[in-house]
Formats: structure tokens, C-alpha cells, sequence
């Protein structure tokens, strides 16, 4: 499944991928955003710090049992540093679609629009 | 897919001349039908494997094949770590020997049909599945390392499954070469407490029919007959699996450059087989196949459980349990003679012939079993491998329909309840855990399986046993 994420800056790209992430398991609006959980993450390029902090709330959400619907990220070159909020995964209230296994480098690429903007996206494994 | 693009070599088999980077030719099987409903992706995807080191004769892809993670799904490719072959994390991808097993049952329809929903809430109950379910088994960390060297024997020394059903396991159960060292703290983390389920997705537990069996006596030999009951199990390896395809695509991806490795595309991240990035891969990804074993064994375990409280009687023998997606060093005759390689098999299934080593004594006659699963609402498939098939794709066959639409466009189309309320119309009960993963796996989102398997079977693949339709599913 392909996920897209659109920001005025490439962090605001990076935060909306990871709520089409979560999109891809369930409504991110059902999501309490009451819980913290803080990521770090480095890459040799921006298409690989995006597959990075995927799979990094992937493995959170399978270890943690968790679901995010907030995500505030900064990226300085290609260090990522991230709180995403959240709740632990309740079956009845979200109502989850799938797992997601991981993200893929198919139809991976963190790029600048034309005019403003940034875009960041890939397809997940589900 | 545009036709003009392939060599039309036989009803079912097109070529795509080598040109280029591409070391060697590709080959589809497929009717024209299937072939032009493909994707062009797998057109791409087929001549991207194409050029990578060390291939041997064709990039293959199956009938069901459609657009994948740099390997086509139903894609089949062999390296030579003499020629400088590679193994590639993303030919075998994330879910590790996801596969399918199905047990005899030795019930008949009519004797499902008064206990139908009573059997269906038992199975749901009893075996977890879904997202986020856990299973009954917290493995420390000493009994993962044993788990992941030991499969299904492990299972069955721990009580779960019996000694019979080791020899209807690919490998007896236990594939060689794990190493359990090359797996991290984090993928045996992420797979402590998800022994004995499921899974999402397209992954299921069916109860199913026969309702039409091919080439007799093949069939009564194998003791398939219509009117017969089977389950059928479809998992994997979990989030093991899934853990260890990640890190080591990322490291493959990082490390190409070293070994002069150019990618056509990043999701064919590779590592020569003779390299130690490679052989760690091997000793990792040999472990998850264990882990998927297992896995199954216990699952198997659990379905037996809840067949005895209705059908005391029961044992549910094993037919047999096949992986799909894996990388397993085999022996093949290519060019005249016998070249130890490494077989990439993503979203297909070995398919062995008659007589070969790796079939047990009883099978030996009739070829290796095939399990082709379908959809909750079609049909699934009994097929075994053929003599023909050792040299067309080195004994591999096809593995499921196909998806003919994204799990998006799925749930525009269908609404779960309405998806469960109309397969019940049709004798089908779903049990599952999300009515939104149910309107994604909804039937009508898949190809044909049928002609999947026409196709197989006109192309000397593999040879088709029976037919069952599905009357209990729990989806994951």
C-alpha cells in the first residue's frame, strides 16, 4: 500500500507520511494522542532516513502494541529526531485493518515540489 | 501488460529477449489473458532481476505474478556463487517462508454443516489472529534460539504437533543453516509473544471442500475426494520475519556499493552469496523460515484442539506444508549438468517433481504437493509438481490468485459486514477481528484463481489434484 506524506517543510513531509502510516491500520482522528514516544534516527540520504523512521514506529506499534495520531519531527541533515503520540492499539475502539510488516523502497522518494513544499513516500509491506 | 513487448513462445510461455544490462532472458508463464492483465511493473521488475550478478538462465515469473518489492510476486530466480551470485534480502522479502499447510480431517461435509458455527466460533477463539494478538507461548530468550534452530521439530518437542507430520514439512522441518546469532535482539523481541498466530492480512485458517478432483487415480491415491473436509493454514514468520527483511534490505542497500553491485532498484538489495554480509542474510533468514515452522506446528496444534472438542475422533493428519517465500540452495540440472544454486522463490511455491529426494517416501510417486491459495469466497487449489517442472523454473509453481486491486480501492468498493453477510448467503462463515481487513480481502479483489492454475497446470508447472471452496474462514 502506498503512503504520502505533504509538508510546507521536509520535518511537516515527514510527520504526515507517518499518519498516512497509520491511516494504512486505522482512522488516525480514533486516535487519542495522550502517550509519548520518542525516536532518533540516522541515514546516509533523506529516502533512507524516511524508511528509517517508518519502520521505527512500525516495530513500535508491533512491540509496543501502540497507535500514533500525532507525530512532531525535526530533521537536522540526516538525523531525525521525533515524538509521535499516541495509545495503545484497543481492538473494539480501532478497529485495526492490518499489520504492516515494513517499509519498502518501492516508489520510495523524499523530494521538493515545484513551487513549495515537500513531499515523502513509499509503499509499506502489509 | 503490452504483449508486443514479449516473445510468444508457446500458449503459456513468453520470453523477454536479454538485451541490455540484463544477463540473462526473462520468462513469464501465463495464458495471454493472465499476461495482458499484468502489470507493466512485472515486465520491469522481471528485467530488473535480470541483470543481477551471478543469475542463472531466466528471471522467471509465475502466472499469478503482479506488481512486487523489486521482485515480482510469483517471481523465481536462481545464482551461482561461483558466477559471483547474489542473495537478495528484498528476492525474499519480508514475510519469511509465509506458506500454507493443509491437514486431512477425515470428516465430510455433512458432518460439518449441524456444527458449522459452532466449529467457527471454537477456531476463532483458539487461534489468535489479527492485529496485535499474541499467542499462549512467551519464548525467553534461550528457547527463541532454540526455536529458531529447530522449526517444527522444536514445535513438536515442545509438545506442539506430532513426530508424523515432520516429514510433509519442506526441509523435515527444520531448515539447516540457521543462525540464530544473525537475528537481533530486536526481531527475536518482536517475535516473543507472536508464536502460535495468525497474522493479518491475507492470511487465514479455512475449513474447506472438495468439490472436484482431476487426473484420477492421482487424486484417490492421494485420498482426496470430493465431499471431503481439509484446513488449510496461511501464516508466516511474523513480525520475526518482517524485522529481519528490514534491517538486512537496509544493510544490503548500504553495503551494494562495496561489493560494485549496481541496483536497478534499491529494493533489489543483494549481497554475493560467498560474501559475510551474505552468508549472515542466510544464517538469519534460514532461522525465520524456522520460526515460520514452527509457527504453523502450532497453529496446527491449536486447530487439532478445537477439533476434538467437537470431533473427538479426529487427528488431522498433515498433507503437507509448503513456504513461498524463500531462498534455498538446491541442486538443478542446467545446461547438461548438475550446478548447486541458489533458488529465490518470492511469492511462489516449490513445486518438485516425482521422484525427487526432497519428497517423502509416500509422495515420491505423485510429486511434491502444491497448496494454491484462493479467496475467502472462490476456491483454493491441490496441485503436485511435475517432472516437466524441474527444468522449466527449477521446480517452482505459482501461489495464490493474485490481488486484481489495492486493499484502497477494495474498501471503496465492499463494506466488511456486508462482505461476511454475503458469503454467509453462500454457505461461507467468516469469523474475523476487522470488518475493514475483511472488505480488503473481500473475493472480488482477486484474480481469477482458477485460471491461475489452468494456466500452471497448460504449462507443465505443476498438476492439479483438487478443488476446494471454503465453508469456514478466520481472517487474520
Amino acid at each position: 500500500m502506498g503512503i504520502r506524506g505533504f509538508g510546507i517543510t521536509k520535518p511537516q513531509a515527514f510527520e504526515q507520511a507517518a499518519v498516512a502510516l497509520t491511516a494504512v491500520v486505522t482512522d488516525p482522528r480514533q486516535v487519542d494522542t495522550q502517550m509519548e514516544r520518542h525516536f532518533t534516527c540516522d541515514a546516509p540520504d533523506d529516502e533512507l532516513l524516511l524508511v528509517d523512521w517508518l519502520n521505527a514506529l512500525i516495530y513500535e506499534m508491533a512491540c509496543g502494541h501502540m497507535v500514533f495520531g500525532r507525530f512532531d519531527v525535526t530533521i537536522t541533515d540526516h538525523h531525525l529526531s521525533a515524538i509521535a503520540h499516541g495509545e495503545p492499539v484497543v481492538r473494539m475502539k480501532h478497529e485495526p485493518a492490518v499489520e504492516i510488516k515494513g517499509a519498502t523502497y518501492t516508489e520510495l522518494a523524499v523530494r521538493q515540489m515545484e513551487g513549495n513544499g515537500w513531499v515523502a513516500q513509499c509503499v509499506v509491506d502489509v | 501488460m503490452d504483449l508486443n513487448l514479449l516473445s510468444r513462445v508457446s500458449a503459456y510461455e513468453w520470453h523477454i529477449p536479454q538485451k541490455g544490462t540484463m544477463r540473462v532472458p526473462g520468462i513469464i508463464y501465463g495464458d495471454e489473458a493472465l499476461i495482458r492483465d499484468m502489470d507493466l511493473k512485472v515486465y520491469e521488475q522481471v528485467v530488473n532481476v535480470a541483470t543481477l550478478p551471478g543469475i542463472v538462465q531466466a528471471s522467471f515469473a509465475m502466472p499469478d505474478a503482479h506488481w512486487g518489492y523489486g521482485f515480482p510476486i510469483g517471481g523465481v530466480a536462481a545464482f551461482d556463487p561461483q558466477q559471483g551470485g547474489v542473495v537478495s534480502a528484498g528476492g525474499v522479502g519480508f514475510d519469511i517462508s509465509c506458506g500454507v499447510r493443509a491437514l486431512y480431517t477425515g470428516l465430510r461435509a455433512d458432518d460439518i454443516t449441524p456444527v458449522n458455527e459452532k466449529l467457527a466460533d471454537l477456531l476463532f477463539a483458539q487461534v489468535p489472529a489479527g492485529v496485535g494478538s499474541t499467542g499462549r507461548l512467551h519464548l525467553k530468550p534461550k528457547e527463541m534460539d532454540d526455536m529458531l534452530a529447530g522449526g517444527a521439530q522444536w514445535a513438536v518437542q515442545r509438545g506442539y504437533g506430532t513426530a508424523k507430520d515432520l516429514s510433509h514439512i519442506e526441509e523435515h522441518g527444520c531448515m539447516t543453516g540457521a543462525k540464530p546469532a544473525y537475528v537481533s535482539d530486536q526481531a527475536k523481541k518482536r517475535q516473543q509473544d507472536e508464536m502460535g498466530t495468525l497474522g493479518s492480512g491475507n492470511h487465514y485458517l479455512e475449513i474447506q471442500e472438495v468439490v472436484e478432483t482431476f487426473h484420477d487415480p492421482l487424486s484417490e491415491k492421494l485420498g482426496i475426494h470430493s465431499g471431503d473436509i481439509l484446513v488449510s493454514i496461511h501464516c508466516g514468520s511474523r513480525g520475526l520475519g518482517h524485522q529481519i527483511g528490514t534491517e538486512y534490505l537496509k544493510k544490503m542497500v548500504v553495503a551494494a556499493s562495496q561489493y560494485g553491485i549496481t541496483l536497478p532498484d534499491r529494493e533489489l538489495a543483494c549481497a554475493p552469496i560467498d560474501s559475510p554480509l551474505g552468508q549472515e542474510y542466510l544464517g538469519a533468514m534460514r532461522a525465520a523460515i524456522n520460526c515460520a515452522l514452527a509457527n504453523r506446528e502450532i497453529v496446527t496444534h491449536l486447530v487439532r484442539q478445537a477439533f476434538s472438542e467437537i470431533f473427538p475422533q479426529t487427528s488431522l493428519p498433515l498433507l503437507y506444508d509448503v513456504s513461498h517465500n524463500t531462498c534455498k540452495m538446491e541442486e538443478h540440472q542446467i545446461g547438461g549438468r548438475s550446478r548447486r544454486v541458489f533458488v529465490h522463490r518470492k511469492g511462489a511455491t516449490r513445486a518438485f517433481g516425482p521422484g525427487h529426494a526432497a519428497i517423502p517416501p509416500d509422495l515420491q510417486a505423485f510429486g511434491q504437493p502444491v497448496l494454491i491459495g484462493g479467496t475467502m469466497g472462490t476456491a483454493s487449489y491441490l496441485l503436485v509438481g511435475t517432472k516437466e517442472g524441474m527444468d522449466l523454473a527449477y521446480g517452482s509453481a505459482c501461489h495464490g490468485a493474485g490481488r486484481r486491486m489495492s486493499r484502497h480501492q477494495a474498501t471503496r468498493q465492499w463494506k466488511g459486514q456486508r462482505v461476511i453477510q454475503e458469503l454467509a448467503a453462500h454457505g461461507i462463515l467468516i469469523r474475523s477481528p476487522s470488518a475493514r481487513g475483511v472488505a480488503e480481502e473481500a473475493p472480488g479483489a482477486y484474480k481469477d484463481v482458477t485460471a491461475v492454475v489452468d494456466a500452471a497446470e497448460q504449462a507443465h508447472l505443476a498438476r492439479k489434484v483438487a478443488k476446494m471452496r471454503p465453508l469456514i474462514c478466520i481472517k487474520g
